[in-house]
């Protein structure tokens, strides 16, 4: 599914530069749930926006479900972005003055697919996260743990090979995170493959790999036992 | 072409940023007010002058005698000079058709009555070209033609205002008019674009008045117009030459200021033109200055709409939009708001405009308007700074990096 190698990326600071990923190598298969973990400057995130086609790498290979990521101009990564990726923002990220049904849509609307279409799936995926009721409602008369809900039916509804969440969850509170947690378990069952970014050991756990990031290098790549939700609620 | 969605995006996001909108509308609008209405009151100054001298022709000159100030070739100081008609033929034969219209005047003041009304009135004595060089408008009838001076027939035409003081109850055509004891059959009624008292005039044939009036052949004064086809400085020079042959012709000194006076309209007509010229520029002025007041305004707009709108673009890439997708919304939205506040803003212009009319009339101000298609440009070239405004920043917001766009806060 993800094949990096050899990842390089610094930004430049003042008359500096800061080097920022060191090196990655990293290889993801269908259907994986992993935890991206490490402290704050660790370059988790920037990784994350790299394998998002949000940010661009330096040096090194990056190839996503076989199509290598590289020089790609602004038109077709949008559309890769479209097509292949779903994202979970720690700050949800949706548009303020669109109710939830069109926050969904709105990925579809980039697909060139008709109204009606779009808003038919879009009522789908709230109903998977639970949300039909709240389908015309604005982003501000819901509940973070709504929202955020509302953000992943907005990542699910363009059916992408890959879903990306940076700290999902680091905006609610402990019963929610694992109530948004047991959301993307249940994706991950049905077979999408989830990358998270964290730096909650908790949240780490829950997923089924966890890569361990430190000053730009993968210090440690493990596999753990996946812990279920449920038996935490 | 059209993409409803595309449409349905743009008008849900002027919907849903209502404050926003209505702000950038505003400076819109308010730019095309002010445009308006400065360029009203300034048609309406321009008009006025206009009215000021639209009653006579503006290529008239007036040719009128006095005494002589001078002694001349051995003739006294204080010699009252006579027009007669053979200086009439001669203004006629000799400048040919450098004169476009000519008409004596001989001026008379009667007491004219009909059944008990009575009233008195300026008689003026003149040939069928006077008709032209007055403007006057025949409300009725005709005026005097060659016909009557050829043959002194005793017919007049009467001023709207003599008609409505002794015809109050009847028609004055066809009826006969008492001036000074003798009867005049009513011929027409007229008209005129100046002020009351030429309404108040009545017309004869210049013979019959000479016939009347002493049986002699004088004239008080000489009217022509020259041809149309000269420019200023042909009529100037039209006009010295009649005051230098006439001169000549009755031996008047050539310093002599009094004896023989050549007034030409041409100089009036100048001054009016340059007057309205100056106005034009004024307007040119105020017309711009607000214009580009319009556009710096709707520029600042544009560039705080892409800013506020930076986090709403990255989400937007985000999910794939295409840098073009991102541009189009922005520019369609700022174009619509432009256009529809422009028009608000014209309505309403117009709107105070009229309202106002009757007011600026006591501040010589008459009918304040603007041309439709003056504004509608105006609204044009908004729309255009605007677009060119926020094509820039938009552009530049369409390339930026969905990353720093999301994390913009």
């Amino acid at each position: 599914m993800l094949k990096i190698s050899n990842l390089h990326k610094s930004y430049p600071i003042g008359g500096s530069s800061l080097h920022v990923l060191k090196g990655i190598n990293l290889d993801i298969e269908d259907g994986e749930m992993v935890a991206i973990m490490g402290s704050s400057g660790s370059g988790k995130s920037t990784l994350l926006n790299i394998i998002g086609m949000l940010d661009e790498a330096d040096s090194g290979d990056y190839i996503l479900d076989g199509l290598p990521i590289k020089n790609l101009t602004e038109k077709k990564a949008a559309v890769y972005r479209n097509k292949f990726l779903g994202f979970i923002f720690q700050s949800f990220n949706l548009i303020n003055y669109k109710n939830a049904l069109e926050n969904v849509a709105l990925p579809l609307y980039y697909q060139g697919l008709k109204r009606k279409e779009r808003q038919e799936k879009a009522m789908f995926f709230l109903e998977k996260v639970g949300l039909t009721d709240w389908a015309h409602h604005l982003p501000k008369e819901l509940s973070g743990g709504q929202n955020q809900r509302v953000a992943i039916a907005r990542a699910l509804a363009a059916n992408p090979k890959l879903l990306l969440a940076d700290e999902p969850t680091g905006a609610l509170d402990t019963g929610t995170s694992f109530e948004i947690m047991e959301f993307i378990q249940k994706l991950n069952d049905e077979g999408k493959t989830i990358l998270i970014v964290t730096h909650e050991e908790d949240i780490a756990n829950m997923c089924k790999r966890i890569v361990r990031l430190q000053d730009g290098v993968i210090m440690e790549d493990t596999f753990v036992n996946q812990v279920r939700t449920a038996q935490n609620v | 072409m059209f993409d409803i969605d595309l449409w349905r995006e743009i008008f849900q996001s002027i919907n849903m940023n209502r404050t926003r909108s209505i702000l950038s509308g505003f400076t819109v609008a308010f730019a095309i007010l002010l445009f308006t209405i400065l360029f009203g009151i300034t048609n309406g100054l321009i008009n006025t002058f206009e009215e000021g001298f639209k009653d006579d022709a503006t290529n008239s000159i007036f040719v009128q005698s006095g005494r002589t100030t001078k002694a001349h070739k051995g003739l006294q100081v204080g010699r009252k000079i006579q027009f007669k008609n053979e200086d009439f033929d001669f203004i006629k034969e000799e400048f040919g058709d450098k004169v476009e219209f000519i008409t004596a005047r001989i001026y008379k003041n009667v007491t004219a009555s009909f059944r008990s009304e009575q009233n008195s009135y300026t008689v003026r004595a003149v040939h069928p070209d006077h008709q032209f060089l007055e403007k006057t408008l025949m409300k009725e009838g005709r005026y005097i033609n060659q016909r009557d001076v050829d043959e002194r027939t005793k017919v007049v035409v009467i001023g709207r205002l003599v008609e409505e003081d002794l015809f109050a109850k009847t028609i004055a055509i066809g009826k006969y008019i008492n001036l000074s004891g003798i009867q005049y059959k009513i011929v027409g009624t007229f008209s005129d674009e100046g002020n009351d008292n030429e309404e108040r005039i009545i017309y004869m044939p210049v013979s019959t008045a000479q016939l009347v009036y002493g049986n002699n052949d004088y004239l008080d004064q000489i009217n022509l117009t020259y041809n149309p086809k000269m420019d200023f400085d042909q009529a100037l020079a039209f006009s010295t030459l009649i005051t230098k042959k006439l001169k000549n012709r009755f031996s008047v000194a050539p310093t002599d200021q009094r004896a023989i006076r050549v007034r030409n309209m041409a100089q009036g007509a100048k001054a009016v033109n340059a007057i309205s010229f100056g106005l034009g520029l004024m307007v040119m002025v105020i017309g711009f200055g607000t214009l580009i007041a319009g556009i710096v305004g709707i520029s600042n707009i544009m560039i705080f709409i892409v800013k506020e709108r930076t986090k709403e673009i990255g989400i937007r890439k985000a999910l794939g939009a295409q840098p073009k997708q991102i541009v189009s919304i922005i520019l369609i939205e700022s174009v619509i708001i432009t256009t529809i506040s422009g028009y608000v803003g014209l309505l309403i212009g117009v709107g105070v405009l009229d309202w106002a009319t009757p007011v600026l009339k006591d501040y010589f101000i008459k009918d304040p308007g603007v041309s439709n298609s003056l504004v509608i440009g105006a609204t044009i070239t908004l729309i255009l700074a605007g677009t060119l405004a926020g094509y820039l920043p938009a552009k530049r917001a369409s390339r930026i990096k969905p990353i720093v766009a999301l994390r913009d806060d």
